[in-house]
């Protein structure tokens, strides 16, 4: 099982070298993780292609690279995230901008929301609500063959924190805006880690989001516990530039009769992996696990799902779908686990692709791994061309070839853009998708979602 | 109007049109009928520009302009309508987008501006009610879920909302039952201007009981047979095909 990296010292010897740093801004609780995580990263390391998870990745091209390590903020870099933030015109969501992997609002490290849920820094937050940290921090995160999971437990200290207590209902979105800026090539990595407790509701938004023309490498995990009966949406819009490398990994924790989605849209990125895991941890819960992504030059879209049903009588699906152009290339792996108990599971899987041309390519691979005897599962991939029929079809009526390719590949899309429920933020993401298609959409200038 | 010369056209290497002439006037409704396999449908996929269809030898003139040249989209802008035999289903596209698109690109082709929201959806009133479709169809996908007859019909309305100049209904009729017969054949003729044509293949007879042709075609093995008036129609429904086969292939028999 030594499927590790070349490079993956260089990022240990990183911990080793900076261990002072890196614990000195962070409560004893959290840094209690560093020392197991590290040795399971240098066990393990940084994946290579030989490891099945990252089959389709080369994640070395990425790693080899000498990247400036971003181990502290930088108040220089959080006036930029000041002007940011001051400069777009607000979509309605409680703003929440991370520079670097930092939060950078240094007057108001954590406020509460009308609705008295708490959001803010993960760092401020380990201090002021150790409890519910102790409860949850490093629960969800477990990865048994991933190192890079490891790695961001090792390393990061700061990242986003989002408290809903029981029986809240956010009625607004939370928005996350990702910033990466510098004026050299940098790695950094944040952990995000969001409770909803019982009863509860709420969205977030996530924009990963790139803001100098440098590579960046990112390294992220978001933990996520959903309480009993809980509604919780995350939905996460990339549109970062070619020489941006985002891997983030989500994992999502669902008690009793609760309902999670996930929506990945990928509008832009040089390479970016997303590692969805949805564990299904209580009787009645449901999950949903989305995703859309658009890919040409060189680009490399990677989306990993790992589904968990651990309890009887749950329901999941998956639904992805992407448009490959140029040399693009796509992967998708959608794992559905049910435990040997987990009897009466409902599992569904979809994941359908149309390559514009010769040279891209898309690798798609289910893998359903079932116990249970009483159990509903489905899976399909498509790759394909865009429908020649259909295409006639629409040109016959008049329609010019470009505009009917166009519209064909919009209603192809629009399927994952439907799964949204904020209205507001679906309307916007077909123009986003539209646009996008078109090729006009090369580097957005600021955050996609408000001022797209 | 369109003039058809010696027409030779394949499907995946096969020869099906053997040398086909037809011409059609202003005006005129003309009825290619045939027994299946004879080319019918071959003969729609080369006029509306269909890839899978390849013309090897001969000539379409419409207006004096070599079609075969020209685009799908571009024979549809100069008025050539194609009426499916087995219409498209387009999941995501909406039948509002879709018509809106094609109506406005149509616009623009004339030199005019394209229709505001309100006024399409004005037009596409007065032609739903003029082709009797379900006012439900126009907001769902393109054909998408909907019955054979719907589709059919869909295709009616199509054509009436872009008005072409030469309509080729390729077996609308075929799998319809009476009722959805007659609304499409009550959009043909209500949609006839003494300036349009539309030229109506089928396999049967009983369209013709509703739509009156000016001339009929016998189209069998890739060649036009036998044209004459409404008549003969009439006596290919009394006679069969076979008549007309046996007829055919003795001739052919005595050129050889």
């Amino acid at each position: 099982m030594n499927y590790k990296s070349e490079f993956s010292e260089r990022y240990s010897d990183l911990y080793t070298e900076n261990k002072q740093l890196i614990q000195s801004s962070s409560t004893e609780y959290i840094n209690s993780f560093r020392e197991e995580a590290i040795e399971r990263y240098r066990i393990l390391g940084i994946p290579s292609r030989k490891s099945e998870m990252y089959r389709y990745t080369n994640l070395d091209i990425f790693f080899r690279h000498d990247f400036k390590n971003y181990l502290a903020p930088d108040d220089e870099d959080f006036i930029k995230a000041e002007e940011f933030r001051c400069d777009v015109a607000s979509l309605d969501t409680h703003g929440l901008v991370l520079m670097n992997g930092f939060y950078p609002d240094l007057k108001n490290k954590l406020r509460q929301l009308p609705e008295g849920v708490w959001v803010g820094s993960l760092r401020e937050a380990s201090v002021r609500f150790s409890d519910r940290i102790r409860e949850h921090y490093g629960k969800y995160a477990k990865s048994e063959s991933d190192g890079l999971v490891h790695l961001n437990t090792a390393m990061a200290s700061d990242g986003i924190f989002v408290y809903v207590p029981e029986g809240t209902r956010l009625t607004k979105p939370v928005q996350i805006v990702n910033l990466v800026y510098s004026d050299e090539d940098i790695f950094n990595q944040h952990r995000n880690l969001i409770i909803v407790e019982k009863n509860s509701e709420i969205a977030i938004i996530i924009c990963d989001h790139t803001l100098s023309p440098r590579k960046f490498l990112t390294n992220a995990v978001t933990e996520v516990y959903v309480g009993e009966n809980s509604h919780f949406d995350i939905i996460r819009v990339q549109n970062e530039h070619n020489n941006a490398s985002k891997i983030s990994h989500t994992f999502i924790h669902q008690e009793k009769n609760s309902q999670a989605s996930s929506n990945n849209l990928t509008l832009h990125g040089g390479l970016v992996r997303n590692s969805t895991y949805h564990f299904l941890g209580g009787e009645g819960a449901e999950s949903n696990s989305y995703g859309l992504y658009l890919a040409d030059k060189f680009q490399h879209v990677d989306n990993y799902i790992n589904v968990e049903h651990a309890f009887p009588h749950c329901t999941s699906n998956q639904l992805f779908k992407g448009v490959l152009d140029d040399m693009a290339t796509g992967a998708f792996n959608g794992r559905i686990y049910v435990a040997k108990d987990a009897q009466g599971t409902l599992a569904y899987q979809r994941n359908n692709n149309i390559l514009l041309t010769d040279d891209a390519k898309m690798y798609t691979k289910p893998q359903l791994e079932i116990y249970a005897d009483d159990v509903k599962c489905s899976h399909g991939a498509t790759v394909g061309q865009i429908d020649n029929d259909a295409l006639f079809y629409l040109r016959s009526r008049g329609i010019e070839k470009r505009e009917a390719m166009l519209m064909l590949m919009f209603a192809f899309t629009h399927e994952v853009i439907q799964k949204i429920r904020i209205d507001p933020l679906r309307e916007r993401m077909d123009n986003l998708v539209m646009q996008r298609l078109k090729g006009e959409l090369s580097r957005c200038a600021s955050c996609m979602v408000q001022c797209g | 109007m369109l003039i058809i010369k010696n027409l030779h056209a394949s499907i995946n290497g096969k020869e099906i049109l053997k040398g086909l002439d037809l011409e059609v006037k202003p005006g005129e409704i003309h009825a290619i009928m045939g027994p299946n396999g004879s080319g019918k449908s071959t003969l729609a996929a080369v006029i509306a520009g269909r890839e899978i269809a390849r013309v090897t030898e001969g000539t379409v003139e419409y207006f004096g302009r070599n079609l075969l040249e020209m685009l799908p989209e571009e024979r549809s802008k100069e008025g050539i309508f194609l009426g499916f035999q087995y219409p498209i289903e387009i999941p995501g596209v909406s039948m509002v987008n879709f018509l809106k698109t094609a109506v406005n690109t149509h616009r623009r082709h004339k030199g005019l501006e394209p229709l505001s929201a309100s006024d399409f959806l004005k037009l596409m009133r007065e032609k739903k009610e003029m082709v009797e479709i379900d006012s439900k169809l126009a907001n769902r996908s393109v054909n998408e879920g909907f019955s054979g007859g719907e589709k059919k019909k869909n295709e009616i309305f199509q054509m009436a909302m872009l008005e072409p100049t030469l309509a080729i209904l390729d077996e609308t009729d075929s799998g319809l039952d009476i009722d959805a017969l007659r609304v499409v054949a009550n959009g043909v003729n209500k949609l006839k201007r003494p300036d349009n044509s539309a030229v109506v293949i089928t396999h049967y007879q009983r369209l013709l009981d509703y739509i009156v042709p000016d001339v009929v075609h016998v189209l069998y093995d890739g060649r036009i047979v036998r044209t004459a008036g409404k008549e003969l129609a009439l006596e290919l429904e009394e006679k069969g095909y076979e008549w007309i086969r046996s007829e055919v292939d003795n001739q052919t028999g005595y050129e050889l």
